[in-house]
């Protein structure tokens, strides 16, 4: 079979979880879509996956509420070797990057990680994926009875739900307690949208000049576009932003629909966190900017008179 | 303490990446220890600094030329280092194999790997290491602290970040946040060159390849570059919204 954990946050599946089954669908392997969702109090997320997969694996118990990355490595690879998986896809968030070589460790099985196409020869997965901070494609491919498999979030379109609800069942986990205590936990608010999932992503450099310009330039643009808010590495340095929406080398890579770059240079390190946005879109007021020289539209002025400007141009 | 700092030897960013026959080819490129493995060093040593009795051990996995990135880690002050020496292109998981019994070897406490490779863009290294040792890992730490045999800090998670208290022995990967890396002093490059550098061959670590790379390509995507003065700003700015809108059709 094909095993497929379940991505989930807040009582909602995660859009990676939909890219994940267009992955395993298109893969050309046998074997049924299974889904496996970890949690507790998941019902929601089960009758939802339950639309998506052709069966669906439950493990809802109280020391699955949090995230761990032992113990859910555990839980797919006890899943993955009773059910005779062959193939396991597991979502390529931090968390699927975190655990999914673990996996990998207690199957000896190959690590496919972070792939933007996947397709099944005979008993060979021939994969693409981006290396070098995302400026080289690289062809990679694997022959192995068993294979885990991180598609990149955003690389696959959503699978369409069916109107037919797959069987459900319960399986039963041997599992130890956890070793990483977290202490104390905080969701980062100021991005309102994840970075990785966002479709539109506004982004903030040195350029706005301080942490209220930020504010007033770059949240603002982002709220009347529902977009996430990144932010380059001085900004971060600088403290006027958390590192979670640092966009990146050392920071986060996305790849949204539009990327609207406001007082952003273009350093080839924060190039290599979204260069491959589908359209780039740059404001600054140096026309020689490395970023206009991968930006599809631009405007070279001052961003606290263009960016006020584009938000008043939204309204009408 | 004994802690062992993994180290990659990567082509610096701010270089162009050479492809010839379907291969990188990083012939005649600058080369570099790669960031987020430095701040694992820088880490290590300010533990040290602390005043904590630690043993810094830095470990290399890959072709004679790793040991410039080990002399530079030596310089930034780390104790000794290990070269196991291969022409062959390890993918992490075969590449955790040769760390995890190299920490077994070495005894030890704490191991500090980059939150992200710069050369294969993953992640997978420090947690793949830490499950052949049947350790808990904390990927993408930002802030750090060791009392006794307790590891506390920061460290983000896929909506925020979650503060975290482990026990030793444990597998870190590191992220900017943490102490930015020191530069080599001239007397520490010089106290460098006397310093252990170990090589060890890759044959006793049985590792098995089960990836294989059949080519690279750059393929930079054409851009539009529809570039607006911006010297009447609300006209600039309509004429990009109504580009948006309706040429790209990419905002609502």
């Amino acid at each position: 079979m094909i095993l497929l954990v379940v991505e989930h946050a807040r009582g909602n599946v995660s859009k990676s979880t939909y890219e994940m089954v267009t992955c395993a669908r298109q893969l050309g392997r046998e074997g049924p879509v299974t889904a496996l969702v970890l949690g507790s109090g998941i019902m929601a997320v089960v009758n939802e996956v339950a639309l998506l997969a052709d069966q669906v694996l439950v493990s809802d118990r109280a020391d699955l509420a949090q995230y761990d990355s032992e113990l859910w490595s555990a839980a797919v690879a006890q899943v993955a070797s009773e059910g005779d998986a062959h193939t396991i896809l597991i979502g390529g968030s931090r968390s699927g990057r975190e655990y999914s070589p673990r996996v990998a460790v207690k199957l000896d099985a190959p690590l496919l990680e972070d792939v933007i196409s996947v397709t099944a020869e005979e008993g060979t997965l021939s994969a693409e994926r981006y290396t070098n901070l995302a400026r080289v494609t690289e062809r990679i491919t694997a022959r192995a009875p068993v294979t885990v498999i991180t598609p990149k979030q955003g690389a696959f379109a959503a699978a369409m739900p069916g109107t037919h609800a797959a069987e459900q069942f319960d399986v039963d986990l041997d599992l130890t307690a956890r070793r990483v205590q977290i202490t104390e936990k905080s969701a980062e608010k100021f991005s309102r949208i994840s970075l990785a999932e966002a479709e539109i992503v506004v982004a903030g450099g040195r350029g706005v000049g301080s942490a209220e310009g930020f504010r007033n330039l770059v949240d603002e643009l982002a709220d009347r576009l529902g977009a996430a808010v990144g932010a380059t590495r001085a900004v971060v340095d600088a403290g006027w932003r958390p590192y979670a929406e640092q966009v990146g080398q050392t920071g986060k890579t996305v790849q949204p629909k539009v990327y609207i770059a406001i007082g952003i240079s273009g350093a080839v390190q924060h190039l290599s966190g979204m260069g491959r946005s589908k359209c780039i879109v740059a404001v600054n007021r140096d026309a020689d900017a490395p970023i206009f020289k991968v930006a599809d539209y631009g405007i070279v002025g001052d961003v606290n008179q263009i960016v006020p400007a584009i938000i008043a141009a939204l309204s009408r | 303490m004994r802690i062992l700092t993994l180290i990659r030897q990567v082509l610096d960013a701010e270089e162009t990446v050479h492809i010839r026959s379907g291969e990188i080819d990083l012939n005649g490129s600058k080369l570099v220890v790669d960031t987020m493995d430095e701040y694992g060093v820088e880490q290590a040593l300010r533990i040290r600094d602390s005043g904590v009795d630690v043993e810094v051990v830095a470990l290399a996995v890959g072709p004679e030329r790793n040991q410039e990135a080990l002399r530079t880690v030596l310089s930034m002050g780390a104790d000794r280092a290990i070269h196991v020496m291969t022409e062959l292109a390890l993918d992490p998981i075969p590449l955790s194999k040769v760390a995890a019994q190299i920490a077994q070897q070495e005894r030890i406490d704490l191991i500090f790997c980059g939150g992200q490779q710069s050369d294969w863009d993953s992640h997978a290294l420090g947690a793949a290491t830490a499950e052949r040792l049947q350790l808990p890992q904390v990927t993408w730490v930002s802030a750090l602290e060791v009392h006794g045999q307790t590891l506390t800090g920061r460290h983000d998670v896929d909506d925020g970040s979650e503060m975290f208290s482990v026990q030793l022995p444990a597998v870190i990967t590191t992220q900017q946040g943490l102490g930015e890396p020191r530069y080599p002093t001239v007397p520490n490059i010089i106290r460098a060159k006397k310093k252990e550098l170990r090589i060890e061959t890759l044959d006793q670590f049985h590792v098995d390849l089960k990836l294989n790379v059949l080519g690279a390509a750059v393929q930079a995507k054409a851009r539009l570059h529809k570039i607006l003065d911006g010297k009447d700003a609300p006209a600039a700015a309509a004429e990009l919204v109504e580009l948006l809108r309706n040429e790209a059709r990419v905002i609502p």
